[in-house]
């Protein structure tokens, strides 16, 4: 029982921790659960490894707001995130779009997959297609023979 | 393919790795020679302006300075280069860009300026000090203007060619620097 309450403490302390100003939060709850699903894809432009959910900074608190008034205003998630990446570009999004710069990043995975096949598949051919091992010569047998003689100590 | 042929392509592959950190070394030096130089900023937000007008806003008059105040009509037009400056009382690096400021008005160059999320008695303390380079001064207490523009700090200098397009962005302080090797060339060929 303990441990479950322990558990359900910690899990639940990022949401505590999520909105730098509770009086910022939306008191509808599911509301202001879009709005940090929002804020989570949105990235602080002076802390620039954390989200504006994340960040202290006071652009991050601004952004904050402006997405919970469109939030409450009845904009949907994309109209929001359309609204902040029209004024900070692409560097604002946690989740990059597909472009020309960055088509090599989503396609990373898909390139390590096929070469991971390719080599694989290499490997089993070459394996399959290895010649059978010559026999020991006369010379070799008989050194063999005399290693497996020789008394372990 | 014979056994020699196979053992040679082999011993080639052993030089693979220092082939792959050859590479990385090179890109990497690269990286940190455009950081050093400037041309290359991991850190560094493009804006969404260059090439577009400035967006929609108005800004009223700060009390007690003797200046217009500022909307984006102000921004059209002028038939000659303009900056639009984003900069604020408590922003110590506005306090070193602002001589800058001061030698641009002193060329005849239109300085706008918005005050961003400051205080006017604070505001007029730092122009009365420091000197006041803008023509007009619009005050964004809210600091939503700012963010329509796409400033994430101050303080933050925006080039508006003769056409009033937005043309450079310098998100950082105006040193004698960035003056002479960045401003003064595009306020020439803008003009």
């Amino acid at each position: 029982m303990m441990r479950a309450l322990l558990i359900l403490c910690v899990l639940a302390m990022p949401a505590l921790a999520a909105v730098g100003n509770p009086e910022d939060r939306l008191r509808d709850a599911s509301q202001e659960a879009r709005a940090q699903a929002i804020g989570r894809d949105l990235r602080c432009l002076v802390c620039q490894n954390q989200s504006i959910e994340d960040s202290d900074a006071a652009v991050a608190a601004d952004l904050r707001r402006i997405v919970r008034e469109r939030v409450v205003a009845g904009d949907d998630d994309a109209r929001i995130i359309d609204f902040v990446h029209d004024r900070y570009g692409d560097f604002v999004l946690l989740r990059p779009p597909v472009n020309a710069a960055t088509a090599l990043l989503w396609a990373t995975p898909v390139l390590a997959l096929l070469g991971g096949i390719l080599a694989i598949r290499t490997m089993r051919r070459r394996a399959a297609t290895a010649p059978e091992a010559a026999p020991l010569t006369e010379a070799e047998r008989s050194r063999l023979a005399q290693l497996d003689e020789t008394p372990r100590a | 393919m014979s056994e020699v042929a196979k053992t040679s392509r082999r011993r080639w592959l052993l030089f693979a790795p220092l082939g792959v950190a050859a590479g990385c070394g090179v890109g990497f030096y690269a990286m940190l020679n455009g950081m050093r130089t400037g041309s290359f900023d991991p850190r560094g937000v493009p804006s969404t302006l260059v090439g577009h007008p400035p967006p929609d806003f108005t800004l009223p008059a700060m009390e007690g300075i003797d200046r217009p105040a500022l909307e984006a009509a102000d921004l059209r037009g002028l038939g000659r280069p303009a900056l639009v400056n984003f900069w604020a009382s408590w922003c110590v690096p506005c306090i070193v860009e602002h001589p800058q400021l001061m030698r641009l008005a002193r060329q005849g160059v239109p300085v706008f300026g918005v005050n961003y999320k400051d205080q006017a008695p604070a505001a007029q303390a730092f122009l009365a000090r420091h000197g006041n380079p803008f023509q007009r001064l619009g005050v964004d207490a809210p600091g939503r203007v700012a963010i329509d523009w796409g400033v994430y700090g101050v303080p933050e200098t925006y080039l508006l060619d003769k056409d009033g397009l937005v043309r450079w962005r310098w998100a950082g302080p105006i040193t004698p620097e960035v003056f002479e090797q960045d401003l003064t060339p595009l306020l020439r060929r803008y003009a």
